[in-house]
């Protein structure tokens, strides 16, 4: 018997994607995942999934999905937008809460809001093949998630489970904080030798917008231009998700989790681990200020994040 | 050049070795990306070796970047290590004119013949100095010199797989369909990248490289053979 989600309309970039994949980068192949590593580690706890199951991240519009099992469990985190069901006993399922639909039912999920980036979770995941240890979908290379490709209109993704119990639904302690006027925190380097000392004092004291380039790659950024003092050809080196490379124009492209494993522009800061799902969320036009950090302070950052994170998953609220 | 770390966020550092293309330089980072794996260092979550540096990714809840830095550096104190043996395969190269849509190109512009290109190109070994840019792209080098050209100003939209290319001082294999500004010169029957195999890359940073010419018969006859499942790209184990 058939178990799975079928497409009615895909949403404008829909991947299935879980923690990345880990250890190909010495062979060109990014790590991918989510956008927002927060928002699909919630929306798993709150369907009861370990946090390595795949989810269906979305950018931007959300897709339209009908339920082809006799029953599952969705959340949704990321986004103000909620899960409009528009059959049967219409409802609208806000974000962060968990929900349990029957068979046939369709739900919606439309414009995403405030942010870039949602994450629809299902008790039990989507059904797909581990691709090189992973299930995400990273579309350039064609390479994991349904068919290595986004979702489009009439796919089916196949379901692990046929059914979900009765039980009680779950919502997070509190809605998810988007920070979509935090600065960002950087820590300077790997290549900030390369610009002039003007250069990196506009870089942290400029507002930059997330110009309407921003993809999986890398999001490009509008602002003052960065001079370079050494020219803007390196010999190629390794790039990490957050590294702000510098090309010729000067205007910064923050690289976010399908970037190239290498590249020959210069690196003149790196976004800390804790605010890359934070520079996920940003939507084009938003602003963008950069604030710089040392290194023992963004593990430190991070370390906080994860004890955060780690208290919600355990005081999710019964519903 | 000393070895220099640089600061790459939370979650990576990089040994910086030299700020050039040199072999001795990159055989330097792969000693260490080598070392790096053997200690199983707590923490390091994957290396990546680039032509002058080597970039440790590292989970900060379970390291950081100072302890990370001090395993490093003594594991550098402790690279005597004598050379290893390294894997030559011998790849198929077809430089008929239906194949090589750049070579009379390369050839005006260096001012050697077609027949001397493919002889200096194919005559040479080439040292694997890392793998990026797209999945299974292997930058090779050291190109003989007169072969040396810059990228095209106009790169191509779309190169197919197989391609064999040549810029700078490098040579290289398109692994998959991709957009290109390298000089295409040949091309290989054979897949440099796929998915089936447990390591999909067929090359890894290290190896060496010689490319065997061969006819557009030969070609069409080792693509059926790989397309069956039944072609083994011929490999050996060499002194460094």
């Amino acid at each position: 018997m058939m178990q799975a989600l079928e497409v009615i309309a895909p949403g404008l970039h829909t991947t299935v994607q879980d923690q990345g994949r880990i250890g190909y980068q010495d062979i060109g192949v990014p790590a991918s995942g989510p956008l927002d590593r927060i928002s699909l580690r919630l929306a798993n706890a709150l369907v009861g999934n370990p946090p390595d199951t795949p989810v269906l991240e979305m950018l931007l519009q959300g897709p339209t999905l009908k339920v082809i099992a006799e029953s599952v469990r969705v959340a949704l985190v990321g986004c103000s937008a909620g899960i409009e069901i528009r059959s049967g006993n219409a409802r609208t399922i806000p974000a962060g809460r968990s929900a349990r639909l029957a068979r046939g039912e369709v739900f919606r999920i439309g414009a995403l809001g405030d942010s870039v980036c949602a994450y629809l979770a299902i008790e039990g995941g989507p059904e797909v093949p581990m691709v090189l240890g992973s299930a995400s979908t990273y579309v350039r290379g064609a390479i994991g998630g349904l068919h290595g490709r986004r979702l489009k209109q009439n796919d089916v993704v196949p379901l692990k489970l046929g059914g979900v119990d009765v039980r009680g639904e779950h919502a997070l302690p509190r809605p998810l904080d988007l920070a979509l006027d935090q600065p960002i925190r950087v820590v300077l380097g790997p290549q900030a030798e390369y610009f002039t000392d003007e250069a990196v004092q506009t870089f942290l004291a400029s507002d930059y917008t997330v110009s309407p380039q921003a993809d999986r790659m890398g999001y490009r950024l509008t602002g003052p231009a960065l001079a370079h003092a050494q020219g803007y050809d390196i010999v190629s080196d390794g790039i990490v998700a957050g590294a702000v490379q510098v090309p010729g124009s000067g205007l910064p492209i923050v690289l976010m989790v399908d970037h190239q494993t290498i590249g020959g522009y210069p690196k003149i800061a790196t976004v800390i681990s804790a605010d890359i799902p934070i520079v996920g969320r940003r939507r084009p036009g938003r602003p963008i200020r950069f604030v710089a950090v040392d290194v023992r302070e963004a593990e430190r950052l991070r370390g906080k994040q994860e004890t955060t994170l780690r208290q919600e998953v355990e005081n999710l609220v019964a519903v | 050049m000393n070895v220099r770390f640089l600061p790459a966020g939370d979650t990576a550092v990089i040994v910086q070795f030299g700020d050039r293309i040199d072999r001795g330089v990159n055989e330097r980072v792969l000693r260490l990306s080598a070392q790096v794996r053997a200690a199983n260092l707590a923490g390091v979550v994957e290396t990546v070796p680039t032509f002058r540096s080597l970039l440790v990714h590292y989970d900060p809840l379970a390291t950081d970047s100072a302890s990370l830095t001090v395993a490093i550096e003594n594991l550098l104190d402790d690279s005597r290590g004598e050379a290893q043996p390294v894997k030559l395969w011998r790849i198929p190269a077809c430089y008929a004119a239906s194949h090589a849509p750049d070579l009379e190109e390369v050839a005006q512009r260096t001012g050697l013949s077609t027949a001397e290109i493919v002889r200096l190109h194919g005559s040479t070994r080439y040292h694997v100095y890392m793998i990026g840019f797209v999945p299974g792209f292997p930058y090779m080098g050291d190109l003989p010199a007169p072969l040396t050209l810059p990228r095209r100003a106009d790169p191509r939209v779309r190169v197919s797989a197989g391609s064999i290319a040549i810029a700078t001082n490098m040579t290289a294999i398109y692994p998959l369909e991709s957009p290109g500004g390298w000089h295409l010169i040949g091309a290989t029957p054979i897949r440099l990248f796929d998915l089936r195999r447990p390591r999909p890359a067929l090359l890894s940073p290290g190896d060496a490289v010689r490319f065997e010419p061969i006819t557009v018969p030969e070609f069409d006859a080792i693509r059926a053979a790989v397309t069956a499942d039944a072609y083994q790209v011929p490999s050996e184990m060499i002194a460094a």
